[in-house]
C-alpha cells in the first residue's frame, strides 16, 4: 500500500512561550523543535501498513523542518519531501501545499496527526479531504482494512463511534492508535545521508490574519489552604457561596 | 452580517453546546445589527426547533434525509454549505465538538471561507469579528480576523454561556439539499455510548486523579468525590499510560480538552500537557501535598495535603452540603 504521511515540525510541548517582537508569533530563540507528537502515531501506523508499498513523508516548513523529516527517515520512511515555505501560513495554505504534493503521489492512504501542537487547529485532515475529494475519518484510535473498506473507531463525547469508509482516504491519528517506535542510532546516522526532495509551497493567500498574540492572564492569588477539617469545610463554603459552582 | 448557527444534535438530542451556539449567534447578530438563523441537520429532527426558541432562535432551517440518521461529516458539511449559500449567510458558527472539528474545516473550504477554530471569545471591532483562541496548549492566546468575505468560527464547548430570552417562538422551515453519493462516503455505522458514566468532555464538574493515588484501587476516592459533586472522573496522562484508567478519561494535550465549571485536580502536579486540557475551566481546585506543585499556580482554590486524607473529608463535606 502506498502511503503519504504529513508531518509537522513543532516546538516541544515543554517550551516556555515568549511572544516575539512582531507581537503575533512566538519568539523562536532557544525553542527546541520536535516532530509533532500526533504525527508520530501517523508515521508509526504508516510503517505498519506499508507492506511492499512506499511511505512518503511530506512536511511544509523551512530548512529547519528537515530535522523532523530526518527523524521520519530514521524510523523507516522511504522518501521525504520538504515543501518549502519560509514563513508560517495558516492551516488552509498548509493544506493546499500538501494537497498539491499528494495529487502527484496518488496514495492509497494519507495519514496525518489529529492536530499539530503549536496552533492546535485540527484543520488540515478535513481540509485535505475537501481539496482532494477523498473521505476522511479524524481522531482515529484504531482501524481495520478489508479490501478497499476501512473501518475505524474513534472517541467522541460520551462514547465511541465506528466509522466506515473506502480507500483511498485520509485518517487523522489520535493517541491510542499505536505505540510509536524510537529511531535507532545507526538509522539516525544513515538518515543523515538520505536525500530530501524539495518543492515550493503552493502560493495560496492566507484566509485569516493574526492580530496579536499574548500570554493568558495569570490567575491572581488563588486561595490555598493547609489541610485541616476546618479548611476542607471552608473550601466547600467558598465553592458554594463565593464561586457558586456547587 | 447574516449568521448561520449549525446546531449539533446526536441521535435526536440537543446538548448544552447547541444552546451556547445559538446564544453566540444571537449576541453577534445583536452587536452588528445582523440577523441569524439556526440550522438542524438529521433525520426527523424538525421537532427540536421548539427547544431553540427559548434561546432566541426565531428562524430554524431544517435539512432532513433518512441517510442522515447517522452522522456523516461529508453530507452534513455539504448541507451546512448549501444552506449558507442559499441564505446568503456570511458567518457560520459551529460548536467545536468532535463532530464540529470534522465539519468546520470542510464547510470553510466549500465556502472559500477563512476559519478560526476553537474560539473562546468573539468580539466585534469596526464591524469585523475578532476571534480569540488558545494556542500552544493554552500557553498563549491569539486574536484572529478572517480576511475572506465568508467566515467560519468554531466555538469551544462550555465557554460561551447559553442565556435564554423571552417571547421568541421558533418557526421551522425545511430546506432541501441535493446530496451526492460521495457525500456519504464516510458514515458512522455504530455509536457505542458509555453507559452510566459521565464523560469528561460533557461534565460540568470533573474530579481528576494523578499518580499520587499510588494504584488504580485507590481511585474510588476520586470516584466518590466525583459522585458527591455529580461530576465525572478524569485522569492524568501518567495514570492512563500506567493502565489504571481508560484513555477516554484522560484530560490534557493527548487526551480531552475540557472547560467545566469546576475542575478538581487531585495529586496532579500540573505539567503543561495537563494544563493544556483544563486551563479554560471556570474554577480550578488543586489538592496536592507538594505546596510548590505548578497546579497551585493556576488554581482558584487549593488544599495542601495528602489526597488520602483530604478526599474523604471533602467528599463528606460536599455530601453534607447536599444533605446526604
Amino acid at each position: 500500500m502506498n502511503i503519504v504521511v504529513c508531518v509537522s515540525h513543532t516546538p516541544d510541548t515543554a517550551t516556555k512561550i515568549v511572544v516575539g517582537a512582531d507581537g503575533k508569533t512566538i519568539d523562536p530563540k532557544g525553542v527546541k523543535f520536535i516532530p509533532n507528537p500526533y504525527d508520530e502515531f501517523a508515521v508509526e501506523e504508516g510503517l505498519r501498513r506499508r507492506d511492499s508499498g512506499t511511505l512518503t513523508l511530506l512536511c511544509v516548513g523551512d530548512d529547519s523542518a528537515k530535522e523532523t523529516l530526518r527523524w521520519g527517515l530514521a524510523v523507516g520512511a522511504d522518501k521525504a519531501v520538504l515543501i518549502k515555505d519560509a514563513q508560517r501560513n495558516d492551516s488552509f495554505s498548509v493544506a493546499n501545499s500538501l494537497a498539491e504534493a499528494i495529487k502527484g503521489l496518488s496514495p492509497d492512504l494519507v495519514l496525518v496527526g489529529r492536530q499539530s501542537i503549536d496552533y492546535d487547529s485540527a484543520q488540515v485532515g478535513p481540509m485535505l479531504a475537501e481539496l482532494l475529494d477523498l473521505p476522511v475519518v479524524s481522531f482515529v484510535t484504531s482501524f481495520q482494512i478489508n479490501g478497499t473498506t476501512l473501518i475505524a473507531e474513534r472517541d467522541v463525547e460520551g462514547g465511541k463511534e465506528v466509522v466506515e469508509t473506502t480507500l483511498p482516504c485520509i485518517i487523522t491519528a489520535q493517541k491510542g492508535l499505536n505505540e510509536p517506535r524510537y529511531p535507532k542510532l545507526p538509522d539516525i546516522m544513515k538518515a543523515k545521508a538520505k536525500p530530501i526532495e524539495e518543492r515550493p509551497a503552493a502560493s495560496t493567500p492566507d484566509r485569516t490574519r493574526t492580530i496579536g498574540m499574548r500570554l493568558p492572564e495569570k490567575k491572581q492569588g488563588g486561595k490555598i489552604l493547609e489541610f485541616s477539617p476546618e479548611n476542607v469545610r471552608e473550601l466547600v463554603r467558598l465553592l458554594h457561596e463565593e464561586a457558586k459552582v456547587i | 452580517m447574516t449568521i448561520l448557527a449549525y446546531i449539533e444534535q446526536r441521535g435526536g438530542q440537543l446538548k448544552k453546546n447547541a444552546f451556547e451556539t445559538i446564544t453566540a449567534a444571537r449576541n453577534l447578530a445583536a452587536s452588528t445589527g445582523g440577523k441569524f438563523s439556526a440550522l438542524l441537520v438529521g433525520d426527523g429532527v424538525a421537532g427540536l426547533a421548539s427547544q431553540l426558541a427559548p434561546y432566541g432562535a426565531a428562524d430554524v432551517i431544517v435539512v432532513e434525509d433518512a441517510r442522515l440518521a447517522q452522522f456523516s461529516s461529508g453530507a452534513v458539511s455539504t448541507a451546512i454549505a448549501a444552506v449558507a449559500v442559499a441564505e446568503s449567510a456570511n458567518v457560520v458558527l459551529i460548536s467545536n465538538t468532535l463532530h464540529g472539528k470534522d465539519l468546520a474545516p470542510r464547510v470553510a473550504v466549500k465556502l472559500s471561507a477563512g476559519l478560526v477554530p476553537d474560539c473562546v471569545g468573539l468580539d466585534i471591532n469596526d464591524g469585523n469579528v475578532v476571534a480569540t483562541r488558545p494556542v500552544f496548549a493554552g500557553k498563549a492566546r491569539v486574536d484572529v480576523a478572517v480576511t475572506t468575505p465568508n467566515k467560519v468560527f468554531s466555538l469551544r464547548p462550555n465557554v460561551f454561556t447559553a442565556t435564554a430570552v423571552e417571547g421568541v417562538s421558533a418557526a421551522a422551515r425545511s430546506a432541501s439539499v441535493n446530496f451526492g453519493e460521495k457525500d456519504f462516503a464516510t458514515r458512522v455505522v455504530e455509536t457505542k455510548l458509555n453507559t452510566g458514566k459521565k464523560d469528561v468532555a460533557e461534565a460540568d464538574v470533573i474530579v481528576s486523579g494523578g499518580r499520587g493515588f499510588k494504584g488504580p484501587e485507590n481511585f474510588n476516592l476520586v470516584e466518590n468525590l466525583a459522585e458527591a459533586f455529580g461530576g465525572a472522573v478524569g485522569a492524568s496522562r501518567a495514570v492512563v499510560d500506567a493502565g489504571w484508567r481508560p484513555h477516554s478519561e484522560q484530560v490534557g494535550q493527548t487526551g480531552k480538552t475540557v472547560s467545566p465549571s469546576l475542575y478538581v485536580a487531585c495529586a496532579i502536579s500540573g505539567a503543561v500537557q495537563h494544563l493544556a486540557g483544563m486551563s479554560s475551566s471556570k474554577y480550578i481546585v488543586a489538592i496536592n501535598k507538594d505546596k510548590d506543585a505548578p497546579i497551585f499556580g493556576v488554581a482558584d482554590y487549593g488544599i495542601i495535603g495528602d489526597v488520602f486524607e483530604v478526599l474523604p473529608a471533602l467528599t463528606q463535606e460536599v455530601n453534607a452540603l447536599h444533605g446526604k
